[in-house]
């Protein structure tokens, strides 16, 4: 297929600028994602997974500056949890604010120092999913990413680590545009928490690509943080092989614009997915999931559960899809996508998308958009709840069945807490 | 306590008048108990009396212990200790019913001016009144209302009211629903707060309810209106002919 003209132009306008790493095991999977994006173009508007949100700022070759947010009124997200703290400023990795990369059970290495390694394991995992995740949906940014990231971790869990590893993203400079690329492979019966927290950049792209064998298990809890005008595309590919578990959760609160794709193949028999998002917005805000199931075995597991909360304007996309193959029988998945609409401004996309391939299976999938139930808030406010407090008391509730997808009850009342504290913040006045 | 004067309400979506001139005193230390056939507009007065949308008051006045209770917000109107109890309690996934006992209670502490009370101080009180109420543990930890049986809802409420210790208690058909041990527990908790210091509202369609929560006085409600008064032989009096008799009386 040859690419339209403007779409050529966006395409090598953001690609002049960038220069592709050299050496090292990754370099040949960098070239043909090189390959990859120059020939799917990057993603404009008249693409149909970009309907709904505008690609424009995340394909300049110019970043749109973002002026930077401390949030000062707040301890920072994970910070009492017992965690391995790795973190990246404006997309570099920071080793001096960062805590050793010595965790047990788990070999840690930063992306640019294993190149060396003509044997390495991340050969076999690095561009390969996000390459898998291009059918039958391109991703272009994905592959930008692979061919350009700068910087990255690679996780390879071998037994099961004490504690979770916390990718922290600090922003610091208005004008950042970070790409990062991490790599993680889970061994089988290997089980690990990944934790990601805070804005990264002006503009951020991230990918991360999660490889897990038979019978292994990873938890995935991120907090995009409060930032207000940063922008961010982030992808997630996950294989999941036969008795895995692959389950994320991601809460954001702000941002003007965010698009997280998650692209999982359950590849082996009773394996599970669990993807799950709360999201709150107030004003200039727009928050994209689009999230992509496939069941390529028999006998597998998947959930979706968004929720998100809009008022004064924001914007809120789902765009989720369960595709079941043939040979994936007894096939359970589960997917919904709700919008609270707190004023008349606001708005929920969504596009709900089932393909069904095998004839034995159990596929649910609902869509709603509704505003607080008058009934409930006169309840509790005729139990002596002021309206504010009643509605944020309904809100969280709203909220509770896509964080109640978190395992982890500590991490569970982390972003219950955070969500209540942004709310308080954000009652009308 | 509570005095209603001259009580006028229209439905606010369909400019229909629904209360046509309700006067209602009652006292401290007294039981009320309203009757009256369907449509009269006894759960409209509960709806008005604790703040519910919808309604517009055209004219008239009401007022609890002084206060001018038409210009106050619903939970204004708890905090100053007035309770509904619903007809029908309202189900809200995702919210313990502990965490919104334990809400509405520092909330109402929080408007009078009170400290909160303690997590500790608070779970004793809730058990040792729920299981009055034969209210288990695992009721209390559910989600408020989910799942639970109209028979387990209408004590909820009872509990809440229990805990909350209001001083003018509205039950608006609280015995629908129940089989006769669990309009007994019902009634139990009602008389157990009877006090010299607390009114009653029972709004019923049955004297059933009425053979175990005794009332000073009964009301008939006809049409908007309090047709008829009297002691609680009234009550039985519509148990055995109906409303006919009334209905004939108040026409002429």
């Amino acid at each position: 297929m040859t690419l339209s003209p403007r779409i050529q132009e966006i395409t090598s306008r953001r690609l002049n600028d960038l220069v592709l790493p050299t050496g090292g095991w990754s370099s040949e999977a960098r070239s043909a994602a090189l390959n990859r994006v120059q020939s799917l173009g990057l993603p404009s508007n008249r693409d149909e997974y970009w309907k709904f949100t505008p690609p424009e700022t995340l394909t300049t070759a110019q970043v749109p500056p973002a002026s930077l947010f401390v949030d000062v009124d707040e301890s920072p997200v994970f910070g009492n949890i017992d965690r391995l703290k790795l973190v990246f400023v404006d997309g570099v990795f920071d080793a001096a604010a960062s805590d050793q990369l010595a965790l047990e059970n788990v070999t840690i290495e930063r992306l640019g120092e294993s190149k060396d390694r003509d044997d390495h394991w991340g050969r076999e995992v690095y561009g390969v999913l996000e390459q898998s995740g291009q059918v039958p949906v391109a991703r272009p940014l994905a592959a930008l990413n692979t061919a350009f990231a700068t910087d990255g971790i690679l996780i390879h869990v071998r037994g099961t680590p004490s504690k979770p590893i916390n990718l922290v993203y600090v922003h610091s400079n208005e004008t950042s545009d970070a790409i990062l690329h991490h790599v993680i492979k889970v061994n089988p019966g290997a089980e690990c928490t990944i934790l990601e927290s805070g804005p990264a950049a002006a503009r951020f792209n991230k990918c991360m690509e999660i490889d897990i064998a038979d019978g292994g298990a990873l938890h995935h809890v991120r907090a995009q943080g409060r930032d207000h005008e940063r922008r961010a595309a982030t992808h997630m590919f996950a294989r999941v092989a036969a008795n895995a578990l692959f389950k994320s959760f991601t809460l954001t609160v702000n941002g003007r614009l965010t698009r997280n794709e998650i692209f999982v193949e359950l590849l082996g028999r009773n394996s599970m997915a669990h993807v799950a998002g709360a999201c709150v917005g107030d004003g200039d805000f727009h928050h994209d999931d689009t999230v992509f199931v496939t069941h390529a075995a028999e006998d597998c597991k998947s959930r979706q559960v968004f929720k998100k909360v809009l008022r004064n304007g924001a914007t809120g996309v789902f765009q989720g899809k369960i595709l079941v193959k043939p040979d994936a029988q007894k096939t359970d998945g589960y997917q919904i996508s709700q919008s609270l609409l707190l004023d008349g401004d606001s708005q929920f996309l969504a596009k709900p998308e089932l393909e069904i391939y095998a004839d034995d299976v159990a596929c649910s999938h609902g869509s709603t958009s509704g505003a607080i139930d008058e009934g409930e808030l006169f309840y509790l406010r005729a139990r002596g709840i002021e309206q504010a407090e009643a509605t944020d008391l309904l809100t969280l509730a709203f909220l509770n069945e896509a964080v109640s997808e978190i395992d982890n009850e500590e991490l569970a009342d982390e972003i219950q807490s955070r969500l209540a504290a942004w709310l308080m913040r954000h009652r009308p006045s | 306590m509570l005095d209603i004067k001259n009580l006028h309400v229209d439905l606010e979506e369909e400019d229909k008048s629904i209360l046509k001139g309700v006067d209602l005193h009652v006292d401290a230390g007294r039981v009320h108990a309203i009757m009256g056939p369907n449509g009269s507009g006894k759960s409209t007065l509960s709806y008005v009396l604790a703040g519910r949308d919808g309604y517009t008051v055209t004219q008239g006045s009401v007022s609890l212990r002084g206060d001018d209770l038409l210009s106050l917000e619903p939970e204004e109107r708890a905090a100053k200790g007035l309770f509904l109890a619903f007809q029908y309690p309202v189900e809200i996934p995702g919210v313990g019913n502990m965490t919104f006992l334990r809400t509405a209670v520092n909330a109402q502490r929080k408007a009078r001016g009170d400290s909160e009370m303690s997590a500790t101080d608070f779970l004793r009180m809730t058990r040792e009144k729920a299981k009055q109420l034969q209210i288990d543990a695992d009721m209390l930890k559910r989600p408020l209302n989910v799942g639970f049986s109209g028979g387990e809802k209408k004590r909820n409420e009872i509990l809440q009211m229990v805990i909350l210790e209001p001083r003018l208690c509205i039950l608006d058909e609280t015995d629908s629903g129940l089989d006769v041990d669990a309009m007994k527990l019902v009634a139990e908790g009602v008389n157990a707060l009877r006090d010299d210091g607390r009114g009653f509202l029972v709004i019923t369609h049955y004297q059933r309810l009425l053979d175990h929560i005794k009332p000073d006085v009964v009301h008939i409600m006809v049409d908007g209106r309090i047709a008829k008064s009297g002691t609680s032989e009234l009550a039985l009096e519509v148990e055995r002919n109906g409303y006919a008799d009334i209905l004939a009386e108040t026409a002429l």
